[in-house]
């Protein structure tokens, strides 16, 4: 509840110098605190480094070199980072709700699943339409996967983390099962997989970048999703109820709907990012979406 | 408000462990940086490159290039099938000067590396999968390949030799045609020593899945079958579960010998060593790379481990024979009459196919003895 704190400057005249240091030390911590703690993270794992032989300096400039370096290595970093916004998103809505949803990659590769069927299937319409009910339907797959933990949690008292961790493998064994089946096209052989989608239903490049607009999707939707956490009443809900559920319930809020609405939002985010990967990267659904975007799953099994 | 200097615990270790997850990140980028280096070879892996099975198997090939004056390698291991390969590519072309690539992943072909070939034409890529196809991909593409299905014929026919209870096993991770491919040889192998042998044929359905891979293991070894292989990407885990269970074991991929010296009998291996250093020769000597190679036992693309201690003469004896007769080229595993395990004739009396046969290529069968289903 750190970013709680919303008081503005106006007190500036009344409490004078001290008061306008305070406020100025107060916005540098949210940049100081990280800072100092990327660099605390950076020196330990130099010592890991070091301790198996290998210089940390020549480390930190080829990852330097690799990521950031050039205008080819930023756009190397943007287009990888570019499906993990909305991933994230998968974790970070929920989070305000006070769960804790780590199957994300499970809305993703069905949200490709569904896109990619209906790529297909609406083969011969207009592109633009085609690739918006692509988006509809990819959303609409990821939200039902990620909008069923949400229900199973608040009505049947199942635990997120767990029951979105297991669905993920369902939903992988069911995108398996779909492009090894009923959807595989028979000219994938060794790598079964959808009917590839026409060109014309593919998504292309940002104008000057390398980066599919997946990226621009991304953003917006975080921001967006910024928007409706910090500057909607339903956030200001969401906040109170992940907070207490309880005291929201108390309060008259809506907590079931709540939930079921915010998880599937999430969901509905990762599913898109599956569509994405669809129509920007693959061109089909097939084995390589379950690429761990989401990749809390490996986590999780290290620690099995 | 007295905490609004205090560095909050939470925040910080979160951080932290952001900062070393970025470090960890890093083993994404090739390190190995091209100084003075006549050529750049990039390899990528889909997995680790110690996985006792598919990437370590070409890592060994990679690794045979390092004493050649003038070649210098770059690797990329656990590159998933996403734009993150095509970056990885153009990482090694831009940050690298790789002039010659292999992505060794089957689903890096299309589109990633095609992507590539068509952006970068003074690079050579050659994939391994064997999907080029001069009609349709262009002339810096190319694919390699072996026929490592002979290599699980002469599994059989040891594993026909050792099982006692005529029963033995396949972990496969899905009913593809190479992986069909491998488990009927598997079995054929084995029925040329004994006809009444079956194989049980368990699919994990991903490639690469620990929890599935071990638990079949159980399951087969439950069932009876007491000589186990596997076409998983990394044989690790079913061999050393499969050794606890008291089963022999027959590998694949790479030498898996070291982690069952007992129970190994053989295994079925690539030796890509020999088939980088033929295109790595050709780039040094400036000729042309080839754009679809493939080859057998008989051309040294694969090769069986070494015999272990649990293989008895008469086994020793006919595997020595088979390898002979499959040198001399011309042998077919899949040859009539022979039906599938759902009496579907693939194969009438006097029709054989050898191994380069196209045919195979599209196999969706499994030959009668196997006791599973492809679908």
């Amino acid at each position: 509840m750190a970013d709680t704190v919303s008081s503005a400057p106006a007190v500036f005249g009344a409490r004078g110098y001290s008061a306008a240091l305070e406020w100025i030390a107060r916005r540098a911590e949210a940049f100081v605190i990280p800072l100092a703690a990327l660099i605390v993270g950076m020196v330990l794992f130099s010592l890991f480094i070091a301790l198996v032989g290998k210089s940390p300096l020549q480390l930190y400039e080829t990852m330097w070199r690799g990521g950031f370096g050039s205008w080819f290595s930023i756009q190397n970093s943007l287009s990888r980072g570019a499906p993990l916004l909305l991933a994230a998103l998968c974790v970070a809505l929920p989070a305000r709700l006070g769960l804790v949803v780590i199957g994300g990659e499970g809305a993703i590769v069905l949200g490709g699943v569904a896109a990619a069927a209906t790529g297909v299937a609406l083969s011969g319409a207009p592109s633009s339409i085609v690739i918006l009910a692509m988006g509809v339907a990819g959303m609409a797959a990821g939200g039902i996967w990620i909008g069923a933990v949400g229900a199973l949690r608040h009505y049947r008292a199942v635990n997120e983390t767990i029951s979105s961790l297991l669905m993920a493998y369902i939903a992988i064994a069911l995108m398996n099962h779909l492009v090894e089946g009923p959807l595989r096209d028979p000219a994938s052989l060794n790598k079964p997989s959808t009917q590839p989608l026409a060109d014309a239903y593919r998504i292309g490049n940002i104008p000057g970048m390398e980066v599919h607009w997946g990226l621009v999707v991304g953003i917006v939707a975080c921001i967006l999703s910024w928007l409706l956490i910090e500057k909607t009443r339903w956030g200001f809900a969401a906040r109170i109820a992940g907070g207490n559920v309880r005291a929201a319930q108390v309060q008259g809020l809506a907590v079931g709907p709540l939930i079921v609405g915010f998880t599937a939002l999430a969901g509905g985010f990762a599913g898109l990012a599956g569509m994405l990967e669809v129509g920007a990267v693959q061109g089909s659904a097939n084995a390589s979406l379950a690429a761990g975007y989401a990749s809390w799953r490996y986590m999780v099994l290290q620690v099995e | 408000m007295t905490d609004r200097f205090m560095l909050s615990r939470r925040q910080l270790l979160k951080t932290s462990a952001a900062g070393a997850a970025l470090g960890l990140a890093s083993a994404a980028f090739p390190i190995n940086r091209a100084f003075a280096a006549a050529a750049t070879v990039g390899f990528i892996y889909v997995g680790p490159k110690d996985d006792y099975g598919y990437n370590q198997a070409h890592a060994e090939g990679a690794a045979a290039l390092k004493g050649i004056e003038g070649i210098s390698i770059v690797e990329e291991e656990n590159v998933p099938e996403t734009v993150d390969v095509q970056k990885t590519m153009e990482s090694m072309i831009n940050l690298d000067g790789a002039s010659l690539i292999f992505p060794t992943s089957f689903g890096y072909f299309d589109p990633h590396m095609l992507a590539m070939c068509a952006k970068f034409p003074d690079v050579q890529f050659r994939h391994c999968g064997g999907m080029w196809n001069k009609d349709k991909h262009p002339m810096n593409a190319g694919s390699y390949f072996g026929y490592i299905g002979m290599g699980q014929y002469l599994n059989g026919v040891v594993a026909g030799h050792t099982s006692k209870t005529k029963k033995l096993g396949f972990v496969a991770a899905k009913p593809i045609p190479q992986v069909l491919l491998n488990i009927n040889s598997f079995l054929l192998g084995a029925r040329s020593v004994d006809p009444t042998i079956t194989c049980q044929v368990i699919f994990t359905g991903e490639w690469s899945l620990a929890v599935k891979e071990a638990e079949a293991t159980n399951a087969l070894v439950d069932q009876g079958a007491d000589v186990i292989t596997c076409h998983v990407d990394s044989p690790k885990v079913v061999v050393e579960t499969a050794a606890g269970r008291g089963a022999f074991i027959c590998g694949y991929h790479a030498n898996q010998s070291p982690l069952a010296p007992e129970k190994y009998l053989t295994g079925a291996e690539w030796n890509w060593a020999k088939v980088y250093k033929m295109f790595v020769d050709d780039l040094i000597a400036g000729t042309p790379l080839p754009n679809f190679t493939r080859g057998g036992l008989a051309d040294g693309f694969v090769k069986m481990s070494p015999l272990g201690p649990a293989v008895s003469e008469p086994a020793h004896k006919q595997f020595d024979a088979t390898l002979a007769e499959m040198m001399k080229g011309g042998f077919s595993v899949i040859k009539g009459p022979l039906k599938s395990n759902k009496g579907i004739v693939v194969a009438t009396e006097g029709q054989a196919f050898v191994e380069t046969a196209i045919e195979l290529e599209s196999m969706d069968y499994l030959v009668e003895g196997v006791v599973g289903s492809t679908a």
